[in-house]
């Protein structure tokens, strides 16, 4: 019989340890898969964060080097200085880049970092159970704000791409969200170009992809996509922010 | 090999380039920053890379990265700044990663001053950062040592997989002295067989610092510990300066070191049996350079730019079995000879010697 699918060669087969309705899995996919269709797989150094995708490094088949919290794109940057001709990749959450990290995630699109990042935003701190993120939305309770977010106390959320996109260092950026099929393939040609960005030396490439916590939200995988849609891409700008003109012709 | 007379800073940028050291990641603080700037100078004409990080963390941390890759790399730094690397001393000590680490030490606590001082020394020795973990650390008295050490530094560094420390300070960083530049002599090193460079035609690889099962937790602890064991058997150094028939010890690094010897010569035209231990390595201490002392020698006075730190190591080193002085200026003021000699003197109650020497000659 003839096969029709098969399982990324991006990905290592390790089973993805993240709870149901989570959408890591989707994008862990996403990028194995685009690693795999440009075929940088072998030439692939990715740079795994602190918090629920920490444990990343074991599920793609790509060489892989963990960083501690929020230094992910800072790691980055050392071994794209190093290896100027590899592919390198971070894999962040919110927390993780727009808290602890947010001085390099300034610095890298500044300096125009050669380098791809990807953001993976469920408006919490996940893997410590659901604190309070620099992206968790006004009136969102969290562990750390039980009585919602009080944007006259905490402040606004932070938008990363709209920030990131303000610096001319950073060619590709976009937000995407992976709730529905079509925005997964919507997710997958974002997440291919900021590849591509690097591939053609071009300078940062960021993708922000909106993600679910049910397990921290408290609600059901369905209705938790239901809140992405309804809370989530409201309270963001979502598609392609800035692409460069290299990038759209291919 | 030429001589060239050379800042203690330059010294230490200098030697990385001959060590191949390939990539800096700095951020300036004084009184450490000749170094980033004579590396941005000269590295890239010796086909390496200087980037100026956005601050002391994210410079610790690509050196981290580029390290994983297996590509010699240095960051230097003073007090306040090697205060912010810490959190990456320790990733760096739990991954394994070869990196040097300079830290010419300014006085502290807080931001402190600029002047000369050795108040780092628990930090660096100790720690510093979370975790049980060790960094090996050097500490040169003259230019020439900024120059030697570092060049070693980066073979101990790749030998054992572990980062290593410059520990010096702002009189040895900003001197001027002549150096000769010695060219790499190329060691034979553990195989690289762990870097990421991409997967092509093997397994992939992977290098990380976190076990959250308890116990792979304690086999990686151990694994550490028995590395830290090896380290602290075979790399052990001191210099030892008129020991030999020696009734009493100085025991000092780095400057106050170089001080000590001036002090141990005056000592001895006024007939007082001083001699001098100058602790090279910081980590490992020098135990074995105490061992046959430890039942000859009446007393020790450790010289230091701090408050008391070193002089603990010292006394474990003698198991207490003789009285342990500290002399101490703090700051960034430095001791001169002949303060310490009195304080010797005073403290082991050589008075007689003193009176019956006043003209300098020997007895």
């Amino acid at each position: 019989m003839e096969k029709i699918f098969k399982r990324t060669t991006g990905l290592t087969g390790v089973p993805f340890h993240y709870c149901p309705g989570c959408t890591h899995g989707i994008i862990h996919r996403i990028i194995g898969e685009v690693m795999e269709e440009l075929n940088i797989i072998e030439d692939t150094i990715g740079v795994a964060p602190v918090g629920c995708a920490g444990f990343c490094l074991d599920m793609f088949s790509c060489d892989f080097v963990g960083a501690a919290h929020g230094r992910a794109q800072a790691v980055a940057t050392g071994v794209k200085r190093a290896k100027p001709d590899k592919i390198v990749f971070t894999y962040q959450g919110d927390g993780d880049i727009a808290a602890i990290g947010m001085a390099h995630a300034i610095h890298v699109a500044a300096r125009g970092e050669k380098i791809t990042t990807i953001m993976v935003n469920n408006a919490v701190f996940g893997m410590t159970g659901g604190q309070m993120a620099p992206t968790t939305l006004s009136g969102q309770k969290t562990t750390t704000s039980p009585y919602g977010r009080d944007c006259t106390f905490n402040g606004q959320p932070i938008d990363l791409p709209q920030t990131i996109a303000t610096l001319p260092g950073a060619v590709y950026v976009a937000s995407v969200s992976v709730d529905t099929p079509k925005n997964i393939f919507a997710a997958k040609k974002a997440i291919k170009r900021a590849f591509q960005v690097q591939q053609l030396g071009l300078g940062f490439a960021f993708v922000s992809v909106l993600s679910t916590c049910p397990t921290n939200w408290g609600l059901s995988p369905v209705d938790s996509l239901k809140w992405l849609q309804e809370k989530m891409m409201p309270a963001y700008q979502m598609g392609e922010l800035k692409v460069p003109e290299e990038v759209k012709a291919l | 090999m030429k001589k060239i007379l050379i800042k203690g800073n330059e010294a230490i940028a200098e030697a990385a380039i001959q060590a191949g050291c390939k990539l800096f990641f700095g951020y300036p603080i004084t009184p450490s920053t000749e170094i980033v700037e004579y590396l941005s100078k000269h590295l890239p004409k010796a086909g390496g890379t200087v980037l100026q990080g956005e601050d002391e963390v994210a410079s610790i941390y690509m050196c981290y990265g580029a390290a994983a890759t297996g590509t010699r790399v240095m960051t230097a730094t003073s007090s306040p700044g090697f205060s912010l690397k810490q959190e990456g001393m320790s990733y760096l000590a739990a991954a394994e990663l070869p990196v040097v680490v300079v830290n010419v030490n300014r006085a502290g606590p807080g931001l402190g001053g600029l002047g000369p001082a050795q108040s780092d020394y628990f930090q660096c020795t100790k720690g510093g950062g979370h975790g049980d973990y060790r960094a090996i650390v050097l500490a040169p008295s003259k230019s020439q040592e900024l120059y030697d050490f570092t060049m070693e530094a980066f073979d101990l560094a790749d030998k054992y997989r572990n980062p290593v420390l410059i520990l010096a300070d702002g009189f040895l960083g900003q001197m001027m002295e002549p150096v000769e530049i010695k060219e790499r002599v190329v060691k034979e090193l553990p195989p690289q067989d762990w870097i990421l460079d991409g997967c092509k035609g093997r397994e992939k690889r992977k290098i990380a610092s976190y076990s959250l099962t308890n116990e792979v937790g304690e086999a990686n602890c151990l694994r550490w510990q028995a590395k830290y064991d090896k380290i602290t058997e075979q790399e052990q150094r001191w210099e030892e300066f008129y020991t030999e028939d020696a009734e009493y010890l100085l025991v000092g690094y780095g400057t106050c070191g170089r001080i000590g010897k001036s002090v141990v010569l005056n000592a001895r035209k006024q007939g007082i049996k001083l001699g001098l231990i100058r602790p090279i390595t910081l980590w490992p201490f020098p135990v074995k350079a105490f061992v046959p002392y430890r039942d000859t020698i009446k007393g020790i006075v450790t010289v230091e730019l701090n408050a008391g730190q070193m002089i603990e190591d010292v006394k474990l080193a003698v198991e207490c079995k003789m009285p342990v002085h500290l002399y101490s200026r703090q700051g960034g003021m430095m001791p001169g000879e002949n303060e310490i000699l009195e304080f010797a003197v005073k403290a082991f109650d050589l008075s007689v010697a003193e009176e019956v020497n006043v003209d300098g000659k020997n007895i």
